[in-house]
């Protein structure tokens, strides 16, 4: 029996609306009751008082501090060397052998679950190298997670500088790395800091490889080897504890206004990188 | 060479052992996980590890069996709803939708990717698992509650390489096919499809990865049973939360039996990485 | 301008990698790792001693009973917690006695089933008693909830229950005593075990052959689940973790653990 296409072409747009509908609906539903849960609970005290009584009463700033923090830390490790990676493989050097090695390190690296990087950084950090739960160990553990984000988004942003830059400083005599700090990282910032953001919201909702690591304490960090606590840590253990769902949904909503907020900063960078070299 | 040429030396070895941190990094993660975890597989018999079915680490029984079929089917049970939903998505954001229309959905499903696994895991818990508990019976936390929750997971994965390789088709493909009386779902049927079939197999297996590689989600909802699941409403474990749930052991043979695990997460998610970067490349050299 | 860059930037990955650099950490800083059984009440404990000598810093994780005898031996924690007894091959670890705690077994308030044998809670667990029927109530499936290999309060479940019998491997498994609860209170059909001094309105704790769990039966014997609660470390306890110990075992640290629903070492 032949179906006339018109009438499958109907049919088949009523279904594939339907499963994209049904797709963003779910996104939709899963912000809205969070915040709708989530939102009664912030406020000034929420976000600025520390846990009290595991987590039951008091606020959840210290666990937003460790994320900070930690994030940070992250980032001072992953930026130099990811950045540092992806101008070597622009400028410095041709495709061949060595930038397919580094290419397909990152890419292994990119795939590799967080289990595993909280496996590896649980021994290697906090047990081998004695650092302990501590947000060092936290700290190298995610960097080595957004290292490969950052690789490629920066190649990404330097290599759509224009050519026409680069030659135009060497005409007027710079160095080669005179070109780079000066004239194509500048340029390439936006594509930079998209990457940096992007692996920013990767950090925020990290809790496997961050347990393990960094651990879960509650108290406000006091050094590079204190313990402490990233708010999706925090989420998860109120949530599964059954500690305090007002407090669990809270933090989730802080949580999720977190990444909102660096996707809608991402889009703005995004869009102001792709109007300045189009 | 003058001082000039001589920094640019400089600064190109430096920055080529910067590059090669990645690498390196690798190279150590993978050591480290491969030399924690083989001794101990080589001592219990790769068959033993592998095939079997019972996980009793206090009286050193390390069958990793049940896991092992229980990250296979909830690996399974998610590409079977993120494909077709996924595909629909990518589809009708890049032929069916205007442009208007697409610059709201496409930062949704972005959105959808950037929120956190344990969210994810956490709305499974309230609300997918009380739902199949009470009207499909068995404890709720199921197969069926990960495969969904990861399916959803997987979307942005799928939705966003297949819409790369839709949208690298060239436009003649199009215009060609319309040309010839075809109607925009045959287009898609019989032209786009198969044209990007290569990226859309890779943002399949990538999906893949990623959800065989999921544990926080999977440890909320899944029940972390350690046996074989005969049915979808039955609780399973998979291989990641077997790591996580007793990692905090570092115990002798039972932590070089979580590295083995990993082991063995490790090269099943290397094997698909693979394969996908590798028909994802085929499929930028067959562009004409 | 680089070059200088380069050397700080050197220094600076050094000086992070020397541990001599970190000072002496254990006068400042106290971690105790282990049992997530132990670990809210000595988060309490801690709360009020940070009260009391401000600038010390008490941090506490969990990771099971398991993981913390393992970490006070490796040097990561200075106190470790376990809720079972030591093994023959960790008793080189000074252990001290902080609390005693019941291990109840818990169902949903609307079960029926009110009370238990204990040779029929060893029969549940290892799968051969399987649906709430032949206990008295509905005749629905048990949803059999366990805790993780490494946790002290399956160690001790293991030994006081089911002796040599094994925890079948279908039953649910999670990774602390307030998962379990969590689970329990929302399947009506489920069963599990958690620390007695974690239980709450939201569950029910069932008579063991007619006793209820209790601290007054604890003390007589006749609630026969009892566990102790260790704090261990290589040799005895010094600096930070002698105060904090002695703070657990003074009048004030154990009045507030019996507050907290545990039995006091006196």
């Amino acid at each position: 029996m032949r179906i006339n296409p018109r009438t499958e072409q109907k049919i088949v747009r009523v279904v594939l609306w339907a499963l994209t509908g049904i797709t963003v609906a779910i996104l939709f539903f899963i912000i809205a009751f969070i915040l709708r849960k989530g939102v009664p609970a912030l406020g000034w005290d929420f976000l600025t008082k520390n846990p009290v009584d595991m987590g039951k009463g008091g606020g959840i700033f210290s666990t937003v501090v460790g994320t900070i923090v930690l994030t940070a830390g992250a980032l001072v490790i992953a930026i130099p060397l990811g950045v540092g990676t992806a101008i070597y493989l622009t400028e410095y050097t041709w495709e061949g052998p060595v930038t397919r090695v580094i290419r397909f390190g990152a890419e292994c690296l990119a795939g590799i679950p967080s289990i595993i990087f909280g496996l590896f950084g649980f021994i290697l950090f906090v047990t081998k190298l004695k650092f302990g739960w501590s947000i060092l160990s936290g700290s190298l553990t995610l960097a080595f997670m957004v290292l490969p984000t950052i690789i490629r988004t920066s190649e990404e942003a330097i290599k759509s500088v224009p050519l026409v830059y680069r030659t135009v400083s060497f005409s007027l005599g710079s160095t080669k790395w005179q070109t780079v700090t000066r004239v194509v990282l500048p340029s390439a910032l936006p594509g930079v800091v998209t990457g940096v953001i992007l692996s920013v919201g990767r950090s925020i909702g990290e809790t496997a490889a961050v347990i393990f690591t960094a651990g879960s304490a509650l108290r406000l960090p006091t050094s590079l080897f204190s313990s402490s606590r990233t708010m999706s840590v925090h989420f998860y253990i109120l949530a599964r504890e059954g500690i305090s769902m007002p407090n669990a949904y809270g933090t989730a909503a802080v949580l999720i206004i977190a990444i909102l907020g660096i996707n809608l900063l991402t889009y703005y960078l995004m869009n102001r990188f792709i109007k300045k070299y189009s | 060479m003058n001082r000039l040429e001589r920094n640019d030396r400089l600064v190109r070895l430096a920055l080529l052992i910067v590059a090669l941190s990645a690498i390196s990094i690798l190279l150590v993660i993978t050591i480290f996980i491969f030399e924690q975890g083989t001794p101990i597989m080589f001592k219990y018999g790769l068959k033993s590890f592998l095939a079997g079915r019972e996980w009793y680490p206090s009286e050193k029984l390390f069958g990793l069996w049940p896991m092992i079929v229980g990250s296979l089917y909830v690996t399974l049970g998610a590409m079977g709803l993120g494909v077709p939903f996924g595909l629909a998505c990518a589809i009708v954001l890049t032929e069916f939708s205007s442009k208007r229309v697409r610059s709201v959905i496409k930062p949704v499903i972005e959105l959808l990717a950037g929120i956190p696994s344990v969210v994810y895991g956490f709305m499974g818990v309230i609300i997918l698992v009380p739902f199949i508990r009470e009207t499909l019976g068995g404890p709720g936390l199921s197969v069926l509650a990960a495969s969904i929750i990861l399916g959803i997971m997987i979307l942005p994965t799928i939705i966003s390489i297949s819409v790369d390789s839709l949208q690298a088709i060239p436009p003649s493909y199009r215009e060609g096919s319309i040309a010839l009386g075809a109607t925009k779902w045959q287009t898609v049927k019989m032209v786009l499809l198969p044209a990007a079939r290569s990226g859309i197999i890779a943002s399949i297996i990538l999906g893949m990865g990623r959800a065989i590689g999921e544990t926080m989600a999977v440890i909320m909802i899944a029940g972390n049973a350690a046996s074989v699941p005969h049915s979808i409403l039955d609780p399973v474990r998979t291989l990641t939360s077997n790591i996580a749930l007793e990692m905090g052991y570092a115990a002798g043979e039972h932590r070089q039996a979580l590295f083995a695990t990993g082991v063995i997460l490790f090269i099943i998610i290397m094997i698909l990485n693979t394969v996908a970067n590798v028909t994802a490349s085929r499929m930028k050299g067959t562009k004409r | 301008m680089m070059r200088h860059w380069l050397a700080l930037a050197l220094i600076g990955l050094g000086m992070a990698f020397f541990p001599a650099c970190r000072g002496d950490r254990s006068q400042t800083d106290l971690t105790l790792a282990g049992s997530t059984s132990i670990q809210p009440f000595a988060d309490k404990l801690a709360e009020v001693f940070m009260e009391k000598r401000p600038g010390m810093g008490v941090n506490v994780q969990g990771g099971g009973s398991s993981a913390g005898i393992q970490a006070c031996k490796s040097g990561a924690c200075q106190i470790g917690m376990s809720s079972r007894e030591l093994k023959n091959d960790e008793k080189d670890l000074f252990e001290i006695v902080i609390a005693r705690d019941g291990l109840a077994i818990i169902v949903h308030p609307s079960n029926p089933v009110r009370g238990v044998k204990l040779a029929e809670v060893k029969q549940i667990f290892s799968g051969d008693l399987r649906n709430w029927k032949f206990l008295g109530g509905e005749d629905r499936e048990m949803t059999v909830v366990t805790r993780e290999e490494g946790s002290g309060t399956r160690g001790a479940f293991q030994e006081l229950v089911m002796g040599k019998t094994r925890i079948y491997q279908g039953a649910i498994t999670e990774d602390s005593n307030g998962t379990v609860r969590e689970i329990v209170t929302h399947d009506p059909y489920s069963i599990g075990f958690i620390s007695l001094g974690l239980v709450n309105e939201q569950v029910r704790a069932l008579e063991l052959d007619g006793v209820v769990g209790n601290e007054a039966h604890i003390r007589d014997g006749s609630y026969k689940l009892v566990r102790p609660f260790l704090f261990l470390s290589r040799g005895e306890p010094t600096g930070l973790a002698k105060e904090f110990v002695d703070f657990v075992l003074s009048d004030e640290g154990q009045t507030l653990i019996r507050k907290e629903g545990l039995l006091p070492v006196k």
